[in-house]
C-alpha cells in the first residue's frame, strides 16, 4: 500500500513537472520530449488505477504515433526558436488569473469528491470482482458487444482523419507525367495533322 | 494516507489548467498549442479512468479509448493544417494567422 502511494506521488509529480516544461521549454523539440514523459507518467497512473489496457494503449498511440508525428512536424518545419517567448510577459497575468481561478474551482469540485452508495446502482457496465477477468479481457467483452457501434464510428473517424491529412498535405509534383485518357480520346486528326501537296523540286 | 479519487482528480485538474495556461501563453507557436490541447485531453482521460476505477464501472475506460481516438485524429489533422499553413506563409506564429479576418 505504501509503495502504491509512493508510486502515485512519483507519477503525479513527474507528470505535472513535465507538463510545465512542455509549455516553458525554449526548443519545440524539447517540448515534444517532455510531452512524451508526461504521457508515460499518465500511463503509470493508469496502471495504478488498474486500467492496464489503456495504459498500454496510451504508450502505443500517444508515444508511438502522436508524439512521433509532432516530432516529425517540428523537425520538418524550419522554426525560429528565438522569438517564441516574446508574448510571455504580455499574456502571463491574464493566463495566471484564469488558470488560477480554474484550478481553484476544479480542485474544490474534484478534491473532496465522494461517491455515494446509491451510485453503485447506476453503473452501466459493473466490474464483477469475482469473475477473474483481466482488464483487457473485460474491455474486450464489452467493446465488441455493447459499444460496437461506437467502436466502428471511432474507426471511421480515424479513416476520415487519415484521408483528410493526406488530402491537405499532398501536392502534385509538376514533373509528374500522367496519362489523360479523355484528352487522348478527344484528339482528332485535324487538330494535329495537315496534309500538304508538295511539288517536286520545290520546298514548302 | 491512501490515495483516493480526489488525488487523481486533483492531478487531472492541474494538468488541465496547465493545458489552458499553455494556450494562453504561446502566441508564437501553434505546435505548442496543439500539445497543450493534447495535455488537456490527457487530463480528461485521467478523470474518466479514475472515476471508472473507483466506481467499478468499465464504461469510463471505453470512453477513454474513444477520447484517445479523437485525440489522435485531431493531432493528425491539426498538424496537417500547420504544415499547409507553413508552406503558404513560411511561419506558424499565431499572430500571422489572420488571413480570414474581414
Amino acid at each position: 500500500m505504501i509503495i502504491a502511494t509512493f508510486a502515485f506521488y512519483l507519477f503525479a509529480v513527474v507528470a505535472v513537472i513535465s507538463a510545465v516544461l512542455v509549455i516553458f521549454a525554449r526548443n519545440p523539440v524539447h517540448s515534444v520530449l517532455w510531452l512524451i514523459l508526461a504521457f508515460f507518467n499518465a500511463a503509470g497512473l493508469f496502471v495504478l488505477l488498474g486500467a492496464e489496457f489503456l495504459a498500454m494503449l496510451l504508450v502505443v498511440v500517444y508515444v508511438g504515433a502522436v508524439a512521433v508525428l509532432f516530432l516529425f512536424v517540428v523537425m520538418m518545419l524550419d522554426l525560429n526558436t528565438l522569438n517564441f517567448r516574446e508574448g510571455f510577459q504580455t499574456y502571463m497575468p491574464i493566463g495566471l488569473a484564469i488558470g488560477g481561478v480554474l484550478l481553484a474551482e476544479l480542485v474544490m469540485v474534484g478534491g473532496g469528491w465522494a461517491l455515494t452508495p446509491e451510485v453503485q446502482a447506476l453503473r452501466a457496465v459493473p466490474v464483477e470482482d469475482a469473475s477473474g477477468l483481466t482488464n483487457t479481457e473485460a474491455l474486450g467483452h464489452i467493446i465488441y458487444t455493447n459499444y460496437v457501434y461506437f467502436f466502428q464510428a471511432s474507426g471511421v473517424i480515424l479513416l476520415v482523419a487519415m484521408i483528410g491529412a493526406i488530402m491537405l498535405t499532398h501536392r502534385d509534383s509538376p514533373n509528374t507525367k500522367r496519362q489523360k485518357v479523355a484528352r487522348q480520346f478527344a484528339r482528332q486528326p485535324s487538330d494535329t495533322l495537315e496534309v500538304k501537296k508538295v511539288e517536286s523540286g520545290r520546298g514548302i | 494516507m491512501a490515495v483516493g479519487l480526489g488525488h487523481y482528480l486533483t492531478v487531472a485538474a492541474i494538468l488541465f489548467t496547465l493545458g489552458i495556461f499553455g494556450i494562453f501563453l504561446n502566441r508564437k507557436n501553434v505546435i505548442i498549442i496543439l500539445m497543450s490541447v493534447e495535455l488537456m485531453l490527457l487530463a480528461v482521460n485521467i478523470n474518466l479512468v479514475a472515476f471508472s476505477a473507483f466506481l467499478g464501472d468499465l464504461a469510463g475506460q471505453v470512453f477513454t479509448m474513444f477520447v484517445l481516438t479523437v485525440a489522435a485524429a485531431e493531432a493528425a489533422i491539426g498538424l496537417a493544417i500547420v504544415v499547409v499553413f507553413y508552406r503558404n506563409r513560411g511561419s506558424i506564429e499565431v499572430e500571422d494567422i489572420n488571413q480570414m479576418k474581414g
